[in-house]
């Protein structure tokens, strides 16, 4: 099956769920979620099956990447966005009841979950958009694929309409997702100007030559820095994550900080790709490169330390995980291949990130479902409630926290191996030392609250239905097996 | 499957069976008796002249490759350095799980008490016997979030809480300062493998690490491993943590998981980076000096058991580290077996000090009064064997390292040289001895000798069931006491390769 077809499947999964949604009549629309749940698990599964093109005549293939040697990430990437919509969804049929209570149409008559089909579509489509964007290879299709998955999130972090947290973070997302845009189409104008190419492939050889204008590829990799910057939430771009992640529905919270942020990141490694081989430029886009990974680190860090609601407290920690992520990207390249490329180090990040981050925010929609209250005192007492819940979060947080025998760990670790190995700067190895010994007490804080309170021991036990439970098992076995066998992910990138 | 896997291994899956509903003490101690027993048999069974592959035994049965490249392997080994650490690790833990659970009664969930107490026992299992730097590291940190766990719900105290943040914390920065050293040290090894054996290859052959270089990464783990062993200035968190912790975290952490980073300068920072210890050989002597005699002041100072014995814990790490720094096979081997002496020694004082706090509600030597040995002979007696173990007297296995240790830094010299720093410091450190005896046997006195209070304190003397532990505690300590050379032959050839390799000590 040439490889394309995924994403056309999955854009028809999703015109599907929208059909169901209109013309089927159902009690419960929490069957559309699972539509695409099962839709989803068999892309999945075709992503291992998928043939690469023999000849490359059309303009097609121009917009699409197929190189011999990045095909193994694009299909990594696409696999990341499959994996993070299809839990996204089950999480969306967890918290269904939440959704509800804000959308459901006041007029007596209407169906109870009126308005909840798109909810379940639209991650969907996002999904398609992002598996796109793993491929595209042209600053058209990268800028197309990259709004896709904007302007689906515009309609899904404002969701919960009636909720203000909801729409307020709606219109933060709006408006600077907006204004970020135009930076990166800018951007994009300047490095086309400057190289007379939308093509990666031309306008890295058109950068590496030695007549190339210097200022002016340094303001197009600024401007574009500022757009991608958002995107992943890197500092000093990262002011809207901590409002838009803690007022977005808790699923869509997760679908940001995991599968926006890693298409964010294949992004950022393809047109910095271009820019660091470029002798001429290499040096100065780097020193950029190491202030915001320090930036970032710190900011993400120090920041989350004081923070008393737990949604809140994990969008600094997706800021956090940036730094780490930049941290790798700004090691100037040394020896190539393996380990000891920046791309491969943040390939495994994401998919152990994937892991912990989703393992966390299934948690807490689960406990969401019990009560309005997410702050971390909230938690408390969690482990006599609920012995599962408690310690599926004991994982994720230590994984979080970069503790051996966790996937956070490794990936922790081939960050600062290739910082060292590469001669980073040592005040980077410094922010990032300082980054992960924060983790340590702001993940832990969560552990505590959950097993030394005293608690309520009156509060009622959590349920939490199949699908959630199996995927949390699943997650968990996948952390802690990543933590002992690096090449569970690793092999995955071919 | 060798031997080694199911030692490191069975704990985790007793841990983990007792969390599907496993009957929670009889599954905990089970692995822990089993692991006792398999300990042993590892120990008989281990042979030593495969010199090939760099000493250790078992290698070839329990390496799984997991990476190609770097080169890292899930891979066991035993040498005679980790045969005394898991001897010791094994008595420790069934001692350790073995001991009155009171607390639990009060404060429930037994579950997390034990595969805590089990969880804690790989850490130092797999630690101890990784031929493999990488999940050498790695091991050591599964201990963290159970410690964490086990002081903050099950401690004693009104700081419990806080006491269990200083002390993951401060712990958190020490791996992190530790892990920072170790990936320096593996870059500057060419950085493709993470076999121990291929490291002291390429450390004594191929590369020569410059003597800057080496002596900015032995610093960094100097400082690493020195915050996990508590060396003094890095000391303070451990007092507090073994006070307040849950009776078998406290014989665990201070007996068995701070011998880690002794373990580590042992076998990695001293023979990998000779230079780098030669130069700051005489910084650790202050410091270990430090240790001894300003905490052992300190020591004397202490007005509650529990707090006293942190500090005796730590003050005694001073004795290790000085036959670290004498490098001498002799000095070395003291320092090991000291580590063994030490840990047993410390554990069975936890223990009698819990059943002590059990029984008499505190540890504070002036609420607990005098003369408690009439009331509870058995206890009193038992305590003072391990009163009079700790100083070191003979007959007990202290008595025959701290010897070793002393001998060691003597043994350098030659005829009609003078007294060198490292002698001087073995001489004011003697006086450490006397120190250790003062507040001994002062606590010993004030606690089971004199006249009782009145109203005469009632409560029940130590049961069988509670004498077990304290005396397989003790058995051990007497045996290693009279015939150290049964874990000396061990030790020497283990020693004397890894001297060798780090180009004479």
């Amino acid at each position: 099956m040439p490889v394309f077809y995924l994403e056309i499947i999955v854009v028809v999964l999703g015109l599907v769920m929208l059909m169901v949604d209109a013309f089927v009549k159902l009690e419960d629309k929490r069957h559309i979620a699972w539509i695409g749940v099962l839709g989803l698990i068999c892309v999945f599964f075709l992503l291992f099956k998928v043939e690469w093109p023999t000849t490359t005549e059309s303009t097609f293939w121009k917009f699409y990447d197929h190189e011999e040697g990045t095909r193994g990430f694009s299909l990594f990437y696409k696999g990341i966005a499959v994996l993070c919509t299809i839990i996204v969804l089950i999480m969306g049929a967890e918290f269904r009841g939440v959704i509800q209570k804000y959308i459901a149409p006041p007029e007596p008559g209407a169906h109870p979950q009126s308005g909840l089909g798109e909810f379940f579509a639209l991650p969907v489509f996002a999904c398609a958009g992002l598996m796109w964007m793993a491929s595209a290879s042209n600053l058209v299709s990268i800028f197309v694929a990259l709004e896709t998955v904007t302007i689906t999130f515009y309609v899904l972090v404002a969701y919960m309409r009636r909720n203000v947290g909801s729409l307020e973070a709606g219109v933060k997302y709006l408006i600077l997702g907006a204004l970020s845009t135009g930076f990166l189409v800018y951007g994009f104008t300047w490095l086309f100007g400057i190289t007379g190419s939308m093509d990666l492939a031309e306008i890295k050889t058109a950068l590496a030559s030695e007549n190339v204008n210097v200022a002016a590829a340094l303001f197009a990799f600024g401007l574009i820095i500022v757009g991608l910057g958002f995107k992943v939430g890197a500092a000093p771009f990262q002011l809207w994550i901590p409002d838009v992640y803690q007022g977005a529905p808790t699923p869509i919270t997760a679908f940001l900080s995991v599968a926006s942020k890693s298409a964010g990141f294949i992004v950022l490694l393809r047109i910095a790709g271009c820019f660091l081989s470029s002798a001429y430029l290499s040096e100065k886009i780097g020193a950029v490169l190491v202030v915001i990974a320090i930036l970032t680190l710190l900011y993400g860090n120090l920041a989350a330390l004081p923070q008393k609601n737990f949604k809140r407290l994990l969008a600094y920690s997706s800021i956090a995980h940036a730094g780490f992520l930049l941290m790798a990207l700004a090691s100037p390249p040394g020896k190539s291949g393996g380990l000891n490329s920046p791309a491969v180090v943040i390939s495994f990040y994401l998919g152990a990130y994937l892991l912990m981050t989703l393992l966390a925010f299934l948690v807490m929609t689960a406990v969401r479902n019990t009560q309005e209250d997410e702050s971390v005192d909230a938690y408390a007492g969690l482990a006599r409630r609920s012995p599962f819940l408690a310690f599926a979060l004991l994982i994720a947080m230590a994984s979080l926290a970069g503790i051996p025998l966790t996937a956070g760990f490794f990936g922790k670790f081939f960050v600062f191996k290739l910082a060292f190995e590469n001669g980073a700067s040592w005040i980077l190895i410094a922010a990032g030392i300082i980054g992960a010994a924060a983790g340590f007490y702001y993940y832990l804080k969560i552990v505590a609250s959950m097993y030394w309170a005293e608690g309520d021991d009156e509060a009622d036990s959590i349920s939490v239905s199949i699908p959630s439970k199996v995927t949390m098992v699943l997650l968990m076995i996948g952390i802690l097996v990543a933590g002992v066998v690096p090449n569970a992910i690793l092999s995955l990138l071919g | 499957m060798s031997i080694l896997e199911i030692i490191v291994f069975l704990p985790i899956l007793a841990a983990l069976a007792i969390g599907f509903g496993a009957p929670a003490r009889f599954t905990a101690l089970g692995a822990a008796g089993i692991n006792l027993i398999c300990g042993l048999v590892a120990a008989g069974t281990a042979k030593f002249t495969d010199i090939e592959v760099g000493g250790f035994s078992f290698v070839h049965e329990s390496s799984r490759p997991l990476l190609d490249d770097p080169e890292l392997a899930l891979a066991f080994g035993l040498d005679g350095i980790s045969l005394v650490l898991l001897i010791l690790t094994v008595i420790v833990t069934l001692a350790a799980v073995w001991v009155s659970p009171a607390e639990i009664k009060i404060k429930g969930s037994t579950k997390l008490y034990y595969t805590s107490s089990l969880l804690i026992s790989a850490g130092a299992l797999g630690a101890f016997l990784s031929t493999d730097l990488f999940f050498l590291y790695a091991f050591h940190e599964l201990a963290l979030i159970p410690t964490f766990l086990m002081i903050g719900v099950f401690g004693f105290g009104e700081n419990r809480k806080r006491t269990a943040w200083t002390i993951t914390i401060y712990l958190g920065v020490g791996s992190l300062i530790l892990l920072a050293g170790l990936i320096a040290l593996f870059l500057n090894l060419g950085g493709n493998t993470f076999d121990l054996a291929t490291l002291y290859e390429t450390a004594s052959n191929d590369v020569n690490i410059p003597a800057e270089t080496q002596s900015w990464i032995y610093l960094l783990l100097l400082v690493g491993f020195g915050i996990l062993v508590s060396l003094f200035p890095f000391h303070s968190w451990a007092p507090d943590a073994y006070a307040d912790a849950p009776t078998p975290i406290a014989m665990l952490h201070s007996g068995v998981l701070k011998k880690f980073g002794i373990y580590g300068l042992i076998r990695i920072a001293t023979p990998m980076l000779p230079a780098g210890a030669e130069k700051w050989a005489n910084l650790v002597l202050v410091l270990l000096l430090g240790n001894i005699i300003i905490l052992g002041l300190a020591t004397i100072a202490q007005k509650r058991l529990d707090r006293m014995l942190g500090y005796s814990s730590v003050m005694h790490m001073g004795y290790v580290f000085l036959g670290v720094v004498a490098g001498t096979t002799i000095g070395m081997s003291g320092a090991v077996l000291l580590m063994f002496a030490h840990g047993v020694s410390i554990a069975l004082l936890f223990a009698l000090a819990g059943s002590l706090r059990d029984r008499f509600g505190s540890l504070e030597f002036e609420k607990l009064g005098s003369g408690l040995g009439k009331t509870v002979p058995k206890l009193g007696l038992l305590f003072g064997f391990a009163a009079f173990a700790s100083i070191g007297l003979p007959g007990f296995a202290n008595f025959a390292s701290e010897v070793m240790v002393f001998f060691g830094a003597f043994q350098p010299m030659e005829k009609g040289d003078s007294l060198g720093f490292l002698q001087w410091a073995a001489i004011i450190s003697l006086w450490g001895v006397v120190i250790s005896a003062v507040y001994m046997l002062r606590a010993y006195r004030n606690i089971f000798k004199g006249p009782l209070a009145s109203p005469e304190p009632r409560a029940a003397d130590l049961t069988w069931g509670e004498r077990i532990p304290v005396l397989l505690l003790i058995v051990a300590l007497m045996l290693i006491g009279f015939v150290p050379e049964i874990l000396l032959k061990y030790l020497r050839p283990a020693l004397e390769s890894l001297t060798l390799i780090g180009g004479g000590g």
